[in-house]
C-alpha cells in the first residue's frame, strides 16, 4: 500500500466501530492526519448490528450516516479495512505498527451492483446476523457497509464459484490474485478502539445456551427484531419458527459474577428494557416480557426509560437471578427455575424464548499486542502508563454508545497532545 | 449453655450480623451476599427448606436472631456444594450453613429433635470413643434412633445394601465386639479435648 503515508505526527486509530470512527473524525477535524484500521471488511462495528439504540430508540443507520459523511468529507483520514494489527512497538511520539492487510479479492472498481453475489452458489454463515442466517460467499457485509464494496470469501478460492464471480463482474473488479500484505505504519499516538465481544454464553452452564435452541443471546435477539435481520423482523423461536410472544430476559448473564466476568457490563439492563419494547411493538397487548434481574442499573436520565417500561402492563419484573433453565422437549418451551428475592417464592416459569443479556468483554487481548496497562477484566486503563496508546470506547470499559463516543473524544484529546509535542520537537 | 446464650445476646444485642461474623465459621462472608437468589434456586433440597440460604442471610442482617438460630433450615444442607459453585460472589454458603448449625447447637438453640443434629452428635460420640468410626454401631444407632419398631423397618428396607456390603467385606458384622479403634485412643482424645479448649477460648465459649 504505497499510498499510505504515515509519520510521527500521524494518529493511528485501531478499530472502525462507533468509537474508532468518532476518534478518527475528531482527530482529523483538529487537523491531524489519521489512519483508521478496521479488521473486518467494513466500518460500523457492533452498533451497526443493533436494531435500535436506547434511550431514544433511533436506528443506528442514522448515526452511521452522519459519521460516514464526516469521514468521507475529510481528506486527512485514510481508511484501511481488512487490516489486522499484530504488534505495536515503540513509545509515545514514535510507534511502529505491524499490520496485515487481508485480501478482499475485490478492487476499487466495484460498484456494489451485486452481480458476483448472484453468480456465486456457495453460502457461508452471515456474521452480521451472528450466524443466524446464511449468505452468498460473494457479499456486501451490510446495507450500510463502508466502503460499499463486495467481498469474496476465501473459502471459494480455487473453486468454479470464484471464476463465476470474476466472469460476472462487468467492471473487472474481482481480482482473485490478491495476496495478504504485511505493512508497517509509523505513528505518534495510537487510539485503541477495538471494542467488545459478547461473553460466550455457553460458558454459563446452567442456562444451557449450547443445549437449548430457544435460549439465545441479547445480540442475537437484536438481529431477530431488526427488519433487516434474518427473519425480516419477525420475533420467532429458533426451534420451530413459532412467534415468541412470551419472552424472558435474564440480566447479568455472565456479568457481575466471579465465575465469569467480574465487572458490570453496564449496557445490559438498558438493552433488555429496550428489547421489551421490541416485543411490545411486535405483538401489542399480547406481548409478555419478563425481566429477571438482581437490580436494574438505569442511571441518570435512563431512569425515565425504566419507569416507562415499568408502566407497560405487558412487562413483568422478577427480582431474582435465575438458577437454571430446563427445556420442555415436547413443546420446545424453556422453563426458568429460581427463587425470587421479594418474598422468597420458588418459581418454575414457562416462556417461549429466553434472552440472555450477555456481558461485554474486550474483543482482543490488548496486552499481547501493545504496551498498555489493563484492569482485571482486560480493559485498557487510562493514564496507568506514560505511553501514547490510548483506549477508547469498549476497549477501555464496558460502555454504551453515548459514553463510547465521549470516551473516544477524550482519548483523541490525549493523542493530539502527543503529536503536538512531536511536532514542536521536530520544528 | 443458657448463660452463654444470655451473654451473647447481651453483647450483640441489636447486631446479629456482627455476632455471626465473630462466631460463625465463614460468617464474615454473610455481608457480601447481594440477594440474587441463585443459591436458593440451585439447592436440590430447596423446596424442603423453610428459609433458603439467601433468606437466612437477609434474616441475619435484619437481626432476626431467634428465628435463624432456632431454624431447621441450615440443618437441611447436604454439602452438595451447588450453591458455592454458582454463587456469583463466591460465598462459601455450604460452610456458612454448617457454621450456623454448629453455632446454634453450641448455644443450645438448635431444634432438639432435628435428625441431622442427632446423627451428627451420634457420629461424634462414636468417632471420639475409639478414634475410629465403628460402622456397624453407627448404622444400627442411626436406624434405631426413633425406637425399635422404626429401626426394624429401616434396617429391613436397607437389607439388600447391607447384605451386599457384608458379601464384599465392606461391613464387619462383629464390629460391636471386635472393633479395636486406633492405636493411641487416649492420645486422640487428649488432642481433641485440647482443640476444643482452644476453640472455646477463641470463640468466647470458655467457662
Amino acid at each position: 500500500m504505497a499510498d499510505v503515508v504515515a509519520t510521527h505526527e500521524t494518529i493511528v486509530v485501531v478499530g472502525g466501530g462507533i468509537s474508532g470512527m468518532t476518534a478518527a473524525v475528531e482527530a482529523a477535524e483538529t487537523g491531524k492526519n489519521v489512519i483508521l484500521l478496521e479488521r473486518t471488511p467494513s466500518l460500523g462495528g457492533r452498533v451497526n448490528q443493533l436494531y435500535k439504540y436506547f434511550p431514544k430508540l433511533c436506528h443506528p443507520t442514522c448515526g452511521m450516516e452522519i459519521n460516514l459523511r464526516r469521514l468521507r468529507a475529510n481528506k486527512r483520514i485514510k481508511v484501511l479495512t481488512l487490516a489486522e494489527v499484530s504488534k505495536v512497538e515503540g513509545r509515545a511520539g514514535d510507534y511502529k505498527i505491524s499490520v496485515t492487510l487481508h485480501p478482499r479479492y475485490v478492487n476499487e472498481h466495484c460498484t456494489a451492483c451485486g452481480a458476483c453475489g448472484v453468480a456465486v452458489a456457495a453460502e457461508i454463515p452471515n456474521p452480521f446476523n451472528y450466524g443466524m442466517s446464511r449468505m452468498k460467499a460473494a457479499y456486501l457485509p451490510s446495507l450500510m457497509a463502508y466502503p460499499q464494496r463486495y467481498v469474496i470469501d476465501p473459502s471459494i478460492l480455487g473453486t468454479p464459484d470464484a471464476e463465476k464471480a470474476r466472469e460476472a463482474c462487468k467492471y473487472g473488479a474481482v481480482d482473485l490474485d490478491m495476496k495478504a500484505e504485511a505493512i508497517t505504519l509509523s505513528a505518534g499516538a495510537v487510539v485503541w478502539a477495538t471494542g467488545w465481544r459478547p461473553y460466550d454464553a455457553a460458558k454459563i452452564q446452567p442456562y444451557g445456551y449450547d443445549r437449548f435452541d430457544n435460549v439465545i443471546t441479547s445480540v442475537e435477539f437484536e438481529r431477530l427484531s431488526d427488519p433487516r435481520g434474518p427473519t425480516g423482523g419477525r420475533i420467532v423461536r429458533p426451534s420451530d419458527g413459532k412467534e415468541a410472544k412470551n419472552v424472558a430476559f435474564i440480566q447479568c448473564a455472565g456479568s457481575r459474577d466471579r465465575n465469569h466476568l467480574k465487572h458490570c457490563s453496564r449496557i445490559c439492563c438498558m438493552a433488555s428494557l429496550k428489547q421489551t419494547t421490541y416485543v411490545r411493538e411486535r405483538f401489542g397487548d399480547e406481548a409478555r416480557s419478563t425481566v429477571y434481574y438482581i437490580d436494574i442499573r438505569a442511571i441518570d436520565r435512563f431512569e425515565d426509560f425504566y419507569q416507562k417500561v415499568q408502566a407497560d402492563s405487558t412487562v413483568r419484573f422478577v427480582k431474582s437471578k435465575v438458577a437454571n433453565i430446563t427445556e420442555d422437549q415436547s413443546t420446545g418451551d424453556v422453563i426458568l427455575h429460581g427463587v425470587d428475592t421479594e418474598g422468597y417464592h420458588r418459581y418454575d416459569n414457562r416462556h417461549d424464548l429466553c434472552v440472555l443479556a450477555v456481558g461485554m468483554e474486550p474483543s482482543v487481548d490488548i496486552k499481547a499486542i501493545a504496551d498498555v496497562a489493563v484492569d482485571a477484566s482486560g480493559f485498557i486503563q487510562m493514564g496507568a502508563t506514560d505511553g501514547g496508546v490510548f483506549g477508547a470506547g469498549c476497549a477501555a470499559n464496558a460502555l454504551d454508545v453515548n459514553r463510547s463516543v465521549q470516551s473516544a473524544t477524550a482519548s483523541v484529546l490525549r493523542a493530539v497532545q502527543v503529536v503536538n509535542r512531536v511536532a514542536k520537537a521536530e520544528g | 449453655m443458657g448463660d452463654i446464650n444470655t451473654a451473647m445476646t447481651e453483647q450483640y444485642r441489636n447486631d446479629f450480623l456482627k455476632e455471626v461474623e465473630a462466631n460463625v465459621e465463614e460468617g464474615q462472608w454473610v455481608k457480601m451476599c447481594m440477594q440474587c437468589g441463585v443459591c436458593s434456586g440451585s439447592c436440590p433440597l430447596g423446596p424442603a427448606w423453610e428459609h433458603p440460604p439467601q433468606e437466612i442471610f437477609m434474616m441475619i442482617r435484619a437481626g432476626r436472631r431467634d428465628e435463624v438460630l432456632k431454624s431447621e433450615s441450615m440443618w437441611m444442607c447436604t454439602s452438595c456444594y451447588n450453591c458455592i459453585v454458582r454463587c456469583p460472589r463466591e460465598l462459601p454458603i455450604t460452610h456458612i450453613m454448617h457454621g450456623l448449625a454448629n453455632y446454634a447447637h453450641r448455644l443450645g438453640l438448635a431444634p432438639k429433635m432435628n435428625p441431622t443434629r442427632r446423627f451428627a452428635k451420634m457420629f461424634w460420640k462414636n468417632l471420639t470413643k475409639s478414634g475410629r468410626v465403628n460402622e456397624i454401631e453407627l448404622s444400627v444407632g442411626l436406624y434405631f434412633m426413633d425406637g425399635f419398631k422404626t429401626g426394624v423397618a429401616r434396617a429391613w428396607a436397607m437389607k439388600d445394601i447391607g447384605l451386599g456390603m457384608l458379601k464384599t467385606r465392606r461391613l464387619n458384622p462383629f464390629g460391636f465386639v471386635t472393633h479395636k479403634g486406633c492405636k493411641d485412643k487416649k492420645g486422640i482424645q487428649k488432642m481433641l479435648k485440647k482443640a476444643q479448649e482452644i476453640e472455646d477460648r477463641r470463640k468466647g465459649f470458655a467457662a
